[in-house]
């Protein structure tokens, strides 16, 4: 076996394991380190396939970020102190990730099929970089917008007055 | 292999290597220390006086507001890594569409600012 290839079984079972043990754990707080630890896996992929500035937002805005926020919210929340989790709505919980199983295999199956995906850097960050300056700067300037909408946004909805 | 595998593999061996150290040190730890637990030996406080209260107490929600923050300047910092490998490149042009980019955001720290947001009394 090639090498990226066996990097590919490491991460993609480290991946699986981490994510399973985020459902599986009865802890929010092991939850949340456990989908930090599968993000991680799922960037590690995303730069294996050499989708470079796709793993880097992965790392910096999920692990970074998004996962931060989760634990921002178990601590504002006390739900660390009684963090067993659970509730009886267990074969509807299974009914919906079968489900959502099911169309994420149907879209996978049906874009690739039986076709061989090569290790490499489709599209450099370098390439991105040049793109996103210069044909797609007005969208880009805009994200700044959006950014901006957000922030003001979170502040209006978060002050006590 | 192209480069970048090559520098990427460097990272795997970095991380395997920090996984083992940690690995390796709690192994060793746990060979060579002797295990003689008693009720005050895994007290949170071995020595000093013992914790009150309950474990949790509720936070102030600002500290949401600090997260929220740091999140929207997270995102500006992600675009940054693209600009920073191009803009010799593409010279003052890019410098001035991320000065730009960056000026816009800074409007919301100053929201936030003038808002008393960032106070703390």
């Amino acid at each position: 076996m090639a090498l990226p290839t066996i990097a590919f079984w490491i991460l993609a079972a480290f991946t699986a394991v981490s994510t399973l043990f985020t459902v599986l754990t009865r802890n929010v707080v092991h939850s949340a380190l456990g989908l930090a630890a599968s993000l991680i896996g799922a960037a590690a992929l995303f730069i294996l396939f050499g989708a470079q500035f796709v793993g880097l937002a992965q790392i910096l805005i999920y692990v970074g970020a998004v996962v931060i926020l989760f634990m921002f919210g178990i601590m504002l929340t006390g739900t660390a102190v009684r963090p067993v989790v659970d509730n009886d709505q267990r074969p509807a919980a299974a009914l919906v990730a079968l489900a959502v199983f099911l169309v994420l295999a149907a879209g996978i199956v049906s874009s690739f099929g039986t076709k061989k995906v090569r290790f490499q850097v489709a599209f450099p960050t370098v390439q991105l970089g040049h793109q996103l300056f210069t044909t797609w700067v007005l969208p880009f300037e805009a994200v700044s917008i959006l950014l901006l909408a957000a922030l003001v946004g979170a502040i209006v909805l978060a002050r006590r007055d | 292999m192209s480069d970048y595998y090559v520098n990427y593999a460097a990272v795997a061996v970095l991380g395997a290597v920090i996984l083992l150290f940690g690995l390796g040190t709690f192994a060793g730890w746990a060979l060579l220390r002797p295990k003689r637990w008693n009720k005050e030996k895994n007290a949170i406080y071995e020595c000093g006086i013992d914790a009150v209260g309950e474990q949790w107490k509720q936070p102030n929600v600002r500290y949401y507001i600090f997260a929220f923050l740091f999140v929207v300047f997270d995102v500006e910092a992600l675009f940054l890594f693209p600009w920073a490998i191009t803009y010799q490149k593409l010279g003052v042009y890019a410098v001035v569409e991320m000065v730009v980019f960056i000026a816009i955001l800074f409007f919301g720290l100053a929201y936030a600012w003038g808002r008393k947001v960032l106070d703390w009394a």
